[in-house]
């Protein structure tokens, strides 16, 4: 995938500066992302976030949509600044009401794709509620949450995704709370497709994301990532590439984790890898939309509206 | 044109409806709730959404998305919810994003009485969000006004890019009076600005006037919208330059616009000494003390404002310097006369207050008169 990397030295543009022109005709990510919008990005140099950004895009573009028809809302934090970048509709909202704009933007435009990105705070914490609720109704919306476990753009507080005993600003001692499973908490709240991968296996993520954003109803892919800088740094995990070689070696695909004895995934603390759920249930805006049709026609008939 | 018995939550849904709003999202709570009810009822007839979100702050984020998505906005609530919504509808101030916040305003702070009324949100409609900006809020006296400013509101969102707050209350909310409901199709209907050129839209600059044209997403134009500070295609800036167009662009949106913004009514006596100057329901109790001070022969002003902010400063002025005294009643420990006072110079700006969730009396203001 060597045409979808940027050297160091192309990232190196001053203020106003346009990247050269072939840069964008040389790939599909490059061709998808902002010619307007100034770069580099504001993330740290290995943050896994821009791998995320590039496999969303590629995602898309597997699909043969029209950008204009995709949508992508995102709330506050590093993750949520990921729609700037990227040749589409963006909404970039408030910290943890991604998927509230987005409900809005969807029944307007159920035509469209619509796509929120979330950090682990933004989604789970302040956006926990809207979260379940996106998932019970089933509403076309596909849930990306980068899942870094930290509050990276604060400077690395605890989140709702920090494992115990794991060391945060706020958690100097170690954290005493248990984290939230993401992909178990979307599948029972009824989202339709849940999928979980990690910005090691890039190619895995393009898959799962064009398969939710292809699924109807609600669909969550969990993008796992890191933090060197903040979370990183404070428990010692060592560089952007010490943790991202973690995600390879920590990881295992789902098709091998139900190959294990029922012990070996007693005790195995592996990030699972795959599509962990998916269910038939009818999409929210299709069924509001056949209501709506069958009262609006009644109305007519009737001439039963309008309060007159 | 038919005439119909209502209440002025249910007015303002018919306003709404005439006015075109086509989504509404909303979350449950005494006394607003009808105006939840009927919007659930009739936006379908007129192919119109409804949703009933997870929240007050849900609520304001979908309304917001909606109006994004091109659909004519509104949401409804009442206090506590209406602290809720603040921080979207800062967004939506921010990103000058036309949408109707109804808020039927009940005695408070905290849960107060969710059955009674008051005038208590003044101040929170015109500054409960954070940071500095200029918002519209209207408040009506009657039912009937409760169905035109729900139009006007929209109206002044559509042509402004802006939130509007129309700010009601329990008593106006709740009475029932007849109504004049006209034919949904006459009634005058604002659009947004819209633009045909995609390749050179810019979401946020119009060179030729302080409102820019309004793009509906998937529509063929992929911008970008932002609660940062922006510059003209919508990019987060921290220059200050950009920073200082924005806020010179978006507050002449109302400062130069006053007189199509600003409105109120005067019943003005030649050589009155004395005025009452008052909104919402207790402009009803000032209209009937008026009636009873000039039955006795006294000279007295009545100024009624239907919109609140931004403040009627000049013609609060105007009565101030034609006057000795003004008497301003209000349901609340005063906030409106806070401006007033503001205003008025060294005339004696006369407080009457009643936070208790019941109308100020006329005998109230009577009393004011005499002391």
């Amino acid at each position: 995938m060597a045409e979808h990397i940027l050297s160091a030295q192309d990232l190196d543009l001053s203020e106003g500066q346009m990247p050269r022109e072939d840069w964008f005709e040389s790939s599909v990510t490059l061709q998808n992302l902002r010619k307007n919008k100034r770069f580099p990005t504001i993330w740290c140099s290995g943050c896994g976030i821009g791998v995320v950004m590039g496999s969303l895009i590629r995602a898309i573009e597997s699909l043969g949509l029209d950008n204009d028809q995709v949508a992508l809302v995102a709330g506050i934090g590093c993750t949520a600044r990921m729609p700037v970048y990227m040749d589409y509709n963006t909404l970039h909202t408030t910290h943890g009401r991604a998927l509230a704009f987005a409900t809005g933007l969807k029944i307007a435009r159920p035509e469209m794709k619509v796509i929120a990105i979330m950090g682990d705070g933004d989604a789970l914490a302040i956006g926990g509620n809207h979260f379940i609720h996106a998932a019970r109704r089933n509403i076309g919306i596909t849930a990306l949450v980068v899942n870094n476990s930290i509050y990276g753009m604060t400077g690395g507080q605890y989140s709702p995704t920090t494992p115990l005993d794991m060391r945060a600003t706020t958690a100097p001692y170690g954290n005493v709370e248990p984290p939230f499973p993401i992909c178990d908490l979307a599948a029972a709240a009824g989202a339709t497709y849940v999928a979980r991968s990690t910005v090691y296996h890039a190619l895995e993520l393009d898959k799962y994301l064009a398969q939710a954003i292809s699924n109807e109803g609600f669909s969550l892919v969990e993008a796992v990532s890191y933090c060197h800088t903040t979370f990183g740094r404070i428990n010692k995990l060592g560089t952007a590439a010490d943790m991202m070689r973690g995600l390879k070696d920590n990881s295992i695909s789902k098709s091998a984790y139900d190959r294990l004895s029922d012990d070996e995934r007693g005790s195995s603390t592996k990030i699972v890898r795959g599509v962990l759920h998916t269910k038939s249930r009818p999409e929210y805006t299709k069924v509001y939309q056949t209501l709506v049709d069958r009262i609006h026609e009644e109305a007519i008939q009737t001439r039963n509206y309008g309060g007159n | 044109m038919t005439i119909r018995l209502m209440q002025g939550n249910e007015a303002i849904a018919m306003g709404a409806l005439a006015a075109g709003c086509r989504f509404y999202a909303g979350y449950p709570i005494t006394p607003s709730t009808e105006v939840a009810e009927v919007m659930s009822r009739e936006l379908p007839k007129v192919g119109g959404k409804f949703i009933q979100m997870e929240d007050e702050i849900a609520s304001m984020a979908a309304i917001i998305g909606g109006s994004v998505g091109g659909l004519k906005s509104m949401t409804a609530t009442s206090g506590p919810g209406f602290s809720l919504m603040q921080e979207n509808i800062g967004y939506a101030a921010m990103a000058e994003i036309p949408c109707v916040i109804v808020n039927v305003q009940r005695l408070g702070p905290s849960t107060g009485q969710p059955t009674a009324a008051s005038q208590g949100d003044v101040m929170q409609a015109r500054w409960g969000t954070h940071g500095d900006h200029q918002i519209i809020v209207l408040s009506p006296i009657s039912v009937a006004q409760s169905f035109e400013l729900a139009v006007k509101a929209f109206n002044l969102s559509e042509k402004y890019r802006t939130p509007v707050i129309l700010l009601t209350d329990e008593i106006i909310g709740h009475m029932r009076e007849p109504i004049e409901l006209p034919d949904f199709d006459s009634v005058e209907k604002v659009e947004r600005l819209v633009t045909d050129s995609p390749s050179t839209y810019r979401a946020f600059c119009n060179d030729s006037g302080d409102v820019p044209p309004m793009a509906s997403f998937g529509t063929g134009y992929r911008y970008h919208i932002t609660g940062l500070f922006h510059n003209e295609l919508g990019f987060p800036t921290q220059h200050l330059h950009k920073i200082d167009a924005w806020l010179e662009r978006v507050n002449n949106k109302f400062n130069n616009n006053a007189e199509d913004i600003l409105l109120y009514q005067k019943d003005y006596q030649p050589e009155a000494r004395m005025a009452i100057l008052s909104y919402g329901a207790s402009a009803r109790t000032a209209r009937h003390a008026m009636k009873e001070l000039r039955a006795k022969g006294e000279k007295v002003n009545l100024f009624t404002a239907q919109t609140l902010w931004p403040f009627p400063e000049a013609a609060v002025e105007e009565l101030a310097a034609s006057v000795e005294r003004i008497i301003v009643p209000e349901m609340n420990l005063g906030q409106f006369a806070l401006e007033v006072e503001r205003v008025a110079g060294r005339k004696k700006v006369v407080r009457v207050n009643r936070a208790n969730g019941e109308m100020v009396t006329p005998d109230m203001i009577l009393s004011a008169v005499e002391a």
